[in-house]
């Protein structure tokens, strides 16, 4: 996975959580859960999204490294 | 027009889910409703035949307001000549002849036999003078399922009756399948429902027609289907008529209410640690987050102490008919609602954590029932996702109790003895000192506290 695609499969799947959120202007080093208002269910259905969407497992332990554009990008493109 | 809460003096009819001469059954979601708070999907109350729909979709009328006039069963309608827009609109596909008839069935008995391939006429009926029960044509199916082998596959005709498209039919569409099809893109006429033709237009299938990821795209018809008559009010509007309803209730609880507070620290190490053991078998799926254990918890205890949960109505306290849990979820864009997951003390920790999702999915999609806003017997806040240690809340009037709790955050903790580092909740209760004393309300956070320390038994 390329990070062009692991951004787009991010991006869709935070899209299917809010629905009107401005996803392209969100910073690459910006706290997804402060920018977009995500409360621990949509956390977890944006886990959820992202391991169906990618193939790639995600544990608990993952969970912190899920916090940015980057660092998720990070994970994605270096299990998948 | 029923009241969906304490709060609710009158209400705006947004859509008909069903038509004159359609068999509705208790429970059947009939109708949308707009109650400043949000579009709310109202159940029916009654089995039988809708005779007349009283209320046009856009109209506001008071609570207590007969909505639509609804016949027990068939038999009153063939008494009476038909009033002439049941004439005026031919019946549903599966529809049930009239009855003029040798055999006597409901409309919902022969549409259940409809449904199954059976023939009503030739079932032998067991109700009261001769009439065919349910029972005898589930009975008749099991028996034709027996001589013939596979059963005859129970799915209503699937072409839509050539009369159907002349009357100006409103799609059924739920309020959430609309938004979402406008922002979509997607011409609600061209969607075909996922559950069948006979189903309502849900959001899965406005995906679906707009290409979405979930679904695989679905052919289109060409049912004619007018526009809308009625838009959900926009955003800021909707925000605004929830604040409204939010601050006459809140003011009302703080008028009225005699709260009384208390407060416990719950060492939350064992249950975090039964939980990560439980998510590693889990598929991500069915993870479990905290608040689901918190809310078990909750539940079991309230069941233990009966005397907070229910309401405070007129000068008395009315135990609740069960623990219906109202859990506060917030809305974007502001305001809270605080539905019912019914019945929680039942449900393991695993379906309430699916319960919880699926709640907090239908208020984000404006899809809640009518009965999970105006029931919960005790309400739950968890503000632990804003990362405040504890929260005080307001009793959700006519409730006598609200447990909050704040967020998991680790702190020194005295463990025999010992200092520890531990994931601590500081649990709270806002109890009414008007049904209850602080004696009966620290048994609840006492329980609250035990059942955590044993998350194995949740």
């Amino acid at each position: 996975m390329t990070r062009d695609q692991a951004r787009g499969v991010l991006e869709s799947a935070l899209l299917r959580i809010v629905p009107d959120a401005d996803v392209g202007s969100i910073g690459a080093d910006d706290d997804l859960r402060e920018t977009l208002e995500l409360d621990s269910l949509d956390f977890l259905s944006l886990v959820e999204t992202l391991s169906q969407d990618t193939g790639v497992r995600l544990d608990e332990d993952d969970y912190p490294r899920l916090t940015t554009v980057r660092s998720t990008v990070d994970l994605l493109t270096s299990r998948g | 027009m029923p009241s969906l809460g304490a709060d609710m003096d009158e209400g705006t009819l947004l859509e008909w889910l069903v038509h004159p001469g359609d068999p509705v059954h208790r429970g059947d979601v009939v109708a949308v409703v707009d109650t400043s708070k949000a579009a709310i999907e109202v159940e029916c109350f009654e089995e039988g035949v809708v005779d007349d729909l009283l209320v046009e979709p856009g109209t506001r009328v008071p609570v207590g307001t007969p909505l639509a006039r609804i016949s027990p069963d068939g038999a009153v309608r063939a008494a009476v000549p038909a009033p002439p827009v049941t004439v005026s609109v031919p019946p549903a596909a599966a529809a049930p002849p009239r009855h003029d008839e040798h055999v006597t069935a409901s409309p919902l008995v022969r549409r259940l036999a409809a449904e199954a391939g059976v023939d009503v006429e030739t079932v032998h009926g067991t109700g009261r003078g001769g009439r065919v029960t349910r029972a005898d044509v589930q009975a008749a199916a099991a028996a034709a399922a027996r001589a013939s082998g596979p059963a005859p596959k129970p799915r209503r005709p699937v072409t839509t009756p050539p009369e159907r498209a002349e009357v100006t039919e409103r799609r059924r569409v739920t309020p959430y399948a609309r938004r979402l099809a406008v922002e979509l893109g997607v011409d609600l006429a061209t969607v075909v429902p996922l559950g069948g033709p006979d189903e309502p237009v849900r959001a899965a299938d406005g995906r679906a027609a707009a290409g979405g990821p979930s679904t695989p795209p679905a052919a289109a018809v060409g049912e004619p289907a007018p526009a809308p008559p009625t838009t959900p009010p926009p955003r800021a509007a909707a925000a605004a008529g929830i604040r409204d309803t939010l601050a006459r209730l809140m003011a009302r609880s703080k008028r009225e209410i005699p709260h009384y507070y208390l407060t416990q620290t719950v060492d939350l190490q064992a249950a975090l640690a039964w939980m990560a053991d439980r998510n590693r078998e889990l598929p991500v799926g069915e993870r479990l987050l905290p608040a689901a254990l918190l809310l078990r918890a909750t539940a079991l205890a309230v069941s233990d102490v009966p005397a907070l949960n229910g309401f405070w109505v007129d000068g008395a306290f009315v135990p609740g008919s069960g623990v219906h849990l109202g859990v506060a979820v917030s809305l974007r864009g502001g305001g809270l609602v605080a539905p019912a997951i019914h019945d929680a003390d039942r449900f393991g920790v695993v379906e309430l954590m699916a319960a919880l999702k699926d709640l907090a999915l239908r208020v984000r999609a404006g899809t809640l029932r009518g009965s999970e806003l105006s029931d919960p017997t005790i309400t739950v806040t968890n503000l632990g996702d804003q990362g405040v240690e504890s929260v005080h809340g307001v009793i959700h009037p006519p409730q006598v109790a609200l447990v909050g709790f704040g967020q998991v955050q680790r702190r020194p903790w005295a463990v025999d003895g010992l200092i520890g580092v531990r994931p601590l909740v500081v649990a709270t209760l806002a109890a009414d000192h008007r049904a209850t004393d602080g004696f009966t309300g620290a048994r609840l956070l006492d329980r609250i506290d035990r059942l955590l320390q044993r998350p194995e038994e949740l």
